[in-house]
């Protein structure tokens, strides 16, 4: 159904660039109704990072828009699942990231 | 052994002996909840300590122990006599096991091993009862963990009580301040584990206006850790004044989390399923506590003239807390703090640093006496006003630097408690210790070497001292019998006596005894003082029957000598029938002395300044007779020219010195007195154990060496020899009179 690409970041998803991420995150949800992120290429997240992929699923929810993580890094799948937040997101992906772990 | 298990040691054997008198006390009042408390806290601390050095069988037994204390504390279990005795047993143990610790064994040896595995099986057979007792009123008492119904699924390992609930909430500026509120989770994670946890993102507001540097997130955790709430809090240190941080502790009662749900943020409702799914609450707990607030809520509001009654309350009234535990949480608190204040104000040094310090005031001492012989040479008023001041100076030095290796007799007194209890059971009697003046202070180093005479003297007391109830009855005496221990100062030496009001000491039985073991001869005559003092020779035992306490013949004159070795001495009185005291008198301080110096002939000698009475000049002292007059009394006297014989005349004017110890005088005749001095002892070297009348020796400002009197041995000398004179029939010396060894 998507018709673009997964959003690839590459960059990592910390606070340094969270104020450049978020606007390119809402950007691309803003263009799709189902926004696909690819996550293997980040190898760090923090807390801010955490936040800005939680709020962007808070905007999709809010706009009916759905937001899939396709790929997660080591570095993401871990964080997701340290904070119990493998349930929010919803994402089947989670699932071996889960088994990884 | 690095430093942690060694302060872990340390500190384990306070809480022990903590808990230990705490256990004495819970057979006197069992309701003590705050004493129960404590109990459990010592124990709790010990585990938790044990944790953290890793001491995985300190941990196993502690923790079964405490489990029996969290019943005893939620009012599960009463406190019974046999419940007691175990829990001292236990005591006992885990003070072996920490022992095993120091001396650093893997594991403690298969005897202690069996003592322990024994010991566990007694209190599964508590443990089990309570599960029976606790089946029935199961809904009057709903707690959120109870501790014996998961102690008993568990069996003894991991018990989901020991988990505590933190939430947190960061606040807006904290990413700013580039920390990272993951870093401080994953850092909690490291002090246990995590079961579960939740995180809030409730406070997050729209993109709009959603900064993306701000932090909204929060946390929900249940962690199961051994580390204490301070250690908790000391996680978020970093972030204290920019985070809301909750702690529950484990055990926390229902009302506490419903309390918790309401203070935070977020919907009540919301957070009530946070809590559940991170562990901390069931169901059930979330929807009656909620539910009750609600009822209670609507009916006030019908009936407004009564004010809304606290959540805390309600659960009381419903039975679902008792109202002693919600209290017990708050002195908890308080008492918690107040630890932290106590600690805070003491200061753990090593012992060996202290004598350093006592050693360099010792020279100070010496250095500071010879500025002040200089400066008086010189005359200069300046300077000997200079000098004075700082000799004062000096002197308060010594003082407090004296006092810092002072300590209380009354935690060596308190020791006894138990020894009383476990020994009165043993014998079947019934026995009070009274304990007096145990704030009376003196030397560590005496403290610790007096701890094995005073436990024979109060054993034998107990032993032999006290009487079967059945014969106090029939002599008219109280049915329980008295030992007290008591302590005071009394010129510059500290006097302990053990004293009961038993039976007294038998003298006939003695001088017989004595008669057959050749310690006296047929035919001598000994006061009464002297005969119950016969007890002190060795190989000396009147009781025909050997028990396991006292007895063996050994014991009085191994504390005679031990009391000696630390320059004592201990005598004994008795009233037959009516009880006996035993007499220990000990010098304040090892180290440094105020000294009285005098001359004979071109030597100075130094006599312990608090022993001297008063000073006399006289003319014409008799030269035949070695005792004088003294305002209406004999007082003998010794010359310390004869005793030391020193060559030279006797100069027209001697002075006596006269000495007081242990109640006799003694007059000691010296050439010239030189006024006080204060003296750091230096021991004798080990050419010179066998002198009698000298205690030590001392350097004076000039750089002479001065011999210290010990005024002890010349009194008794001068006594006798007195004695001797009055009654040259008598042949023997009682060997109390000089230590020669």
């Amino acid at each position: 159904m998507s018709s673009s690409p997964p959003l690839a970041i590459t960059e990592d998803l910390t606070i340094y660039h969270a104020l450049e991420q978020k606007q390119v995150l809402l950007d691309a949800l803003a263009t799709t109704s189902e926004l696909e992120l690819n996550l293997s290429q980040v190898s760090e997240m923090d807390t801010a990072g955490l936040q800005l992929l939680i709020l962007l699923k808070k905007e999709a929810l809010r706009a009916g828009k759905q937001v899939r993580i396709v790929a997660h890094s080591q570095a993401v799948s871990s964080v997701i699942d340290f904070c119990n937040m493998a349930a929010e997101f919803g994402d089947p992906l989670v699932i071996p990231a889960h088994e990884a772990s | 052994m690095d430093e942690i298990t060694s302060v872990f040691i340390q500190e384990s054997r306070e809480q022990l002996a903590e808990m230990e008198s705490g256990l004495l006390r819970l057979e006197q009042t069992p309701d003590d909840m705050d004493n129960i408390n404590g109990i459990f806290r010592a124990a709790h601390t010990i585990k938790g300590g044990a944790g953290v050095v890793e001491c995985g069988f300190i941990v196993a037994f502690t923790h079964r122990v405490e489990n029996i204390l969290d019943s005893l504390r939620n009012d599960e279990l009463a406190v019974t006599p046999p419940l007691a005795t175990l829990l001292l047993e236990c005591c006992d143990h885990m003070i072996s096991l920490i022992d095993v610790l120091a001396a650093d064994a893997e594991a403690p040896d298969a005897a202690l091993k069996a003592r322990g595995d024994a010991l566990t099986e007694q209190l599964k057979v508590f443990i089990d009862s309570i599960g029976q007792k606790d089946a029935e009123p199961a809904d009057s008492k709903m707690t959120v963990h109870d501790a014996a119904i998961e102690v008993e699924s568990s069996g003894g390992g991991i018990v989901l009580t020991d988990s505590w609930h933190i939430s947190v909430r960061f606040g807006e500026n904290v990413l700013r301040g580039g920390m990272d509120p993951l870093s401080f989770i994953r850092y909690l994670a490291s002090l246990g584990e995590i079961l579960g946890m939740e995180t809030i993102t409730d406070a997050m507001p729209a993109a709009a206006s959603m900064d993306p540097e701000s932090c909204y997130i929060g946390f929900e955790i249940q962690l199961q850790t051994r580390s204490s709430k301070a250690d908790i809090e000391r996680v978020f240190d970093f972030v204290r004044d920019d985070c809301d941080l909750r702690i529950l502790p484990p055990n926390s009662k229902l009302s506490e989390y419903i309390k918790h749900i309401q203070e935070l943020p977020e919907d009540t409702m919301r957070l009530g399923e946070i809590l559940v799914r991170c562990g901390a609450l069931t169901q059930a707990e979330v929807d009656q506590g909620l539910c009750n607030q609600k009822v209670t809520a609507d009916t006030t509001d019908a009936d407004s003239e009564a004010p809304p009654p606290q959540l805390g309350e309600i659960l009381v009234d419903n039975k679902v807390v008792h109202k002693e535990i919600v209290d017990a949480a708050i002195n908890k608190q308080a008492q918690v703090s107040d630890k932290k204040a106590k600690e805070a104000r003491l200061v753990r040094v090593q012992a060996d640093k202290l004598d350093q310090l006592i050693d360099l005031v010792g020279e100070l001492v010496i250095a500071g006496a010879s500025a002040n012989l200089l400066a008086q040479k010189s005359k200069q008023t300046d300077l000997v006003e200079a000098t004075s001041v700082l000799s004062r100076l000096v002197e308060n030095i010594r003082d407090s630097a004296l006092q810092l290796r002072m300590v209380q007799i009354g935690d060596t007194f308190t020791r006894f408690n138990r020894v009383v209890r476990d020994v009165s059971k043993e014998l079947g009697k019934e026995i009070e210790l009274v304990i007096s003046g145990a704030e009376t202070e003196l030397d560590k180093t005496v403290v610790e070497k007096i701890g094995d005479p005073l436990m024979h003297l109060v054993r034998n007391s107990l032993d032999h001292g006290i009487e079967p109830t059945a014969l106090r009855l029939e002599r008219g005496k109280p049915a329980c019998g008295t030992v007290t221990l008591n302590a005071y100062h009394d010129s510059g030496s500290i006097v302990i006596q053990i004293s009961d009001d038993g039976g007294g000491l038998n003298k006939e039985k003695i001088t017989a005894k004595a008669l057959e073991r050749g310690v006296i001869q047929p035919g001598e005559t000994l006061t009464d003082a002297e005969v119950v003092n016969l007890i002190f020779e060795p190989g000396f035992s009147t009781v025909e029957k050997v028990s396991n306490l006292s007895g063996r013949g050994v014991g009085m004159d191994v504390v005679r000598r031990n009391i000696q070795s630390l320059r004592g001495a201990v005598d004994v009185t008795s009233v037959e029938g009516e009880g006996a005291t035993f007499t220990i008198r000990l010098p304040l301080t090892l180290a440094i002395i105020d000294g009285f110096l005098v001359g004979v002939g071109k030597a100075a000698y130094v006599i312990p300044l608090d022993t001297v009475v008063e000073c006399i000049e006289l003319k014409n002292l008799p030269s035949d007779r070695n005792f004088m007059n003294l305002r209406g009394e004999a007082l003998p006297f010794i010359r310390l020219r004869e005793l030391f014989e020193v060559p030279g005349e006797c100069p027209p004017r001697e002075s006596i010195v006269v000495v007081q110890f242990a109640g006799q005088r003694a007059g000691i005749v010296v050439d010239q007195l030189m006024g006080e001095f204060q003296t750091v002892i230096k021991p004798l070297g080990v050419m010179f154990p066998h002198l009698r009348g000298i205690g030590g020796s001392t350097i004076l400002g000039s750089g002479e060496v001065a011999l210290i009197l010990d005024v002890a041995a010349l009194v008794l000398t001068v006594s006798q020899n007195e004695e001797r004179k009055m009654f040259p029939g008598r042949n023997h010396q009682p060997s109390t009179a000089l230590p020669n060894n």
